[in-house]
């Protein structure tokens, strides 16, 4: 089976962001930046996929600047076959991105499309579901277990009520959830591997795809900060502290 | 004047309190209407119709909205938004797996997580985990977006009179997804996302028995019970129970944190909490730097001595 894993480059979950001082966006500048958190967990399902027997082929695609490339080369590393990047400097949103990934899916006819729940960057959520109803295929959202056998998927997936359990005919689109699994660390032998493994290049405005109506983003600001309170000495502190303020 | 249209959630019959948070976004809007797709409808219909302000409930009954599948609902979603200004969802998973499927359907981009209500096209929003706050405007057209339910108090579930109508759609509708079972954890408890007392455990807690102390808190407390994703993610306690950037996002009255340390992705599901109060035995836990109320204390002893003084 062939199966596409979308790479987005983001911001290390570990940098506290900083808004630019003209307040015209997010400082990336000097920034330490990775692989979105949640498709290292799709890299590692598709690698988990093709070692626990079936043959697969693993493609990672990112969406991006010529820098995606650091991303895509962490995703070789880790195991993934090969690589495209679909390369562009503008801003590309869930729709457009949807669009750009299922194009290589198509072209490349994958059986499965495995997506993060969402980038921490633009926190959206949206990317893979879009893709799923442009594909007019089965989406598995939020998964945290995942079966493949039969020509089909199993997901469990983590809802506010619970776990839901479905099955998918594939081919499908499955988001994955933290705790799908836990991605290996690549080791520097796969690291000078993955500089053989073949990495293509595609201007994303090659790509063909009608533009969507986009977003326009107006404003960026800090969030309000929550003014820290005072430390009590002991719990008839505590509580006298919950009664002074109304919660008891 | 915006028509707007949300979708409402709802299970076993029973209208989840993420539709009158996102009915209070939608008034903030325009006149507001609200769907019901279910297998029987007509009970959660009749609950959606008394919400205050709504003028309009639609049903859809159908066989095939007995469960909450995406690829079933987003086609009669799209179909149901024709003639709507706006189309709204809670965000809660159910609103963040259907609309953007839907939302793609109509070719149109989706405001995740709308949490306050500039203008008719306009909405603020956060990003990085609720670092930064952005404005966006939507494109002339139909505007779709999530609600974010800890921005918006509920709507009263009481005074309206809106008439319900039975909406006629055709789609075709896709068999390729199949529902199989919902494994709901069953707790007496409130509902996190309602709930007006949380008090929250985190690895600190140290083990799935110990959580017990958690709990019995809570229950003393008549409050929901929440944790960290290191507490999940050690299997101390359901996936459900998860607060922050990846978990649910609240907004009570009151959060006790106990042993969680406050990583940034943990506060940004509770940064809209009336009162916080933090119980981690490191003085220089981050948590601290949020909490109205900090106590450093091992948490076995501190919460028998506030469950003591509490009587
Ligand atoms: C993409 C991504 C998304 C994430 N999403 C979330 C999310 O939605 N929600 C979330 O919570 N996390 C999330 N995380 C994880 C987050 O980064 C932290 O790892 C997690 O919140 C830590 O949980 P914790 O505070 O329970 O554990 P720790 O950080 O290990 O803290 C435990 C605390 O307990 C204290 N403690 C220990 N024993 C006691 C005792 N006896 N009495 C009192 N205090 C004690 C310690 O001093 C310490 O401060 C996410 C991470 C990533 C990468
Ligand atoms: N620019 C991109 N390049 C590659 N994958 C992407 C890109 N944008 C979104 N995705 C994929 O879609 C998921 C959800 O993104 P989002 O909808 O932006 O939250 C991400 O975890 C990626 O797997």
């Amino acid at each position: 089976m062939k199966i596409l894993v979308g790479v987005k480059r983001v911001i290390d979950y570990n940098v506290r962001v900083q808004l630019k001082s003209d307040g015209s966006g997010v400082e990336t500048n000097g920034v330490k930046m990775s692989v979105n958190p949640f498709d290292e967990i799709a890299i590692e399902e598709a690698l988990r996929i093709r070692e626990s027997g079936v043959e697969a082929e693993i493609i990672a695609v990112s969406i991006g600047t010529k820098d995606a490339q650091q991303q895509l080369r962490t995703a070789l590393a880790m195991g993934a076959d090969r690589a495209v990047l679909l390369e562009t400097d503008s801003e590309v949103q869930s729709l457009d991105a949807a669009k750009a990934l299922l194009s290589i899916a198509q072209k490349e006819e994958v059986d499965l499309v495995l997506v993060g729940k969402q980038a921490i960057d633009d926190d959206a959520n949206q990317t893979g579901q879009m893709l799923a109803a442009l594909w007019g295929r089965p989406q598995a959202t939020f998964t945290s277990e995942l079966t493949i056998a039969d020509g089909k998927a199993k997901s469990l997936r983590e809802v506010d009520a619970g776990l839901e359990l479905i099955e998918v005919d594939l081919p499908a689109l499955i988001t994955v959830d933290l705790r799908l699994n836990e991605p290996r660390f690549v080791k520097m032998p796969d690291i000078m591997k993955a500089k053989r493994k073949p990495l293509d290049t595609i201007a994303f405005a090659d790509l063909g795809i009608s533009e969507s109506p986009k977003l326009e983003t107006v404003a960026y600001e800090p969030p309000p900060v929550r003014q820290a309170g005072a430390k009590v000495a002991d719990v008839p502190a505590l509580i006298a502290a919950l009664k002074d303020k109304g919660v008891l | 004047m915006s028509q707007v249209l949300v979708i409402a959630e709802h299970l076993n019959g029973k209208l989840n309190s993420s539709t009158a948070k996102a009915v209070t976004c939608a008034a903030q809007i325009g006149e507001v209407h609200i769907a019901v797709l279910s297998d029987s409808p007509a009970a959660v219909a009749a609950e959606a119709a008394a919400i205050e302000g709504v003028t309009k409930v639609l049903t859809v009954e159908n066989a095939a909205n007995a469960n909450t599948l995406a690829a079933v609902l987003a086609p009669q979603i799209a179909a149901l938004s024709n003639g709507y200004t706006h189309l709204l969802m809670p965000s809660t998973t159910f609103g963040k797996d259907v609309l953007p499927r839907a939302a793609a359907l109509l070719g149109r981009p989706q405001v995740s997580d709308i949490m306050e209500v500039v203008d008719a096209q306009t909405f603020k929003r956060p990003i990085y985990a609720g670092n930064v706050i952005t404005t966006v405007k939507v494109p002339a057209g139909l505007a779709i977006g999530t609600v974010r339910t800890a921005s918006f108090k509920a709507t009263a579930l009481t005074g309206g009179s809106a008439a319900i109508e039975a909406a006629s759609i055709s789609v075709d509708l896709p068999s390729h997804t199949r529902f199989i079972e919902l494994q709901a954890a069953v707790s007496e408890r409130p509902d996190l996302q309602s709930a007006e007392r949380v008090v929250s455990g985190g690895r600190g807690v140290g083990s799935e028995e110990n959580f017990k102390i958690i709990y019995d808190f809570a229950d003393k407390l008549g409050a929901g019970a929440g944790a960290s994703r290191a507490a999940v993610d050690a299997g101390f306690c359901p996936n459900d129970m998860q607060v922050g950037q990846t978990g649910k996002i609240i907004a009570p009255g009151l959060y006790i944190a106990c042993g969680i340390s406050g990583a940034i992705q943990h506060i940004t599901g509770i940064k809209d909490a009336g009162v916080i109060v933090a119980i981690n035995k490191d003085p220089d836990a981050p948590i601290f730097e949020v909490a109205d109320i900090g106590l450093v204390a091992d948490l076995f002893e501190a919460i028998p001595e506030i469950e003591a003084a509490l009587g």
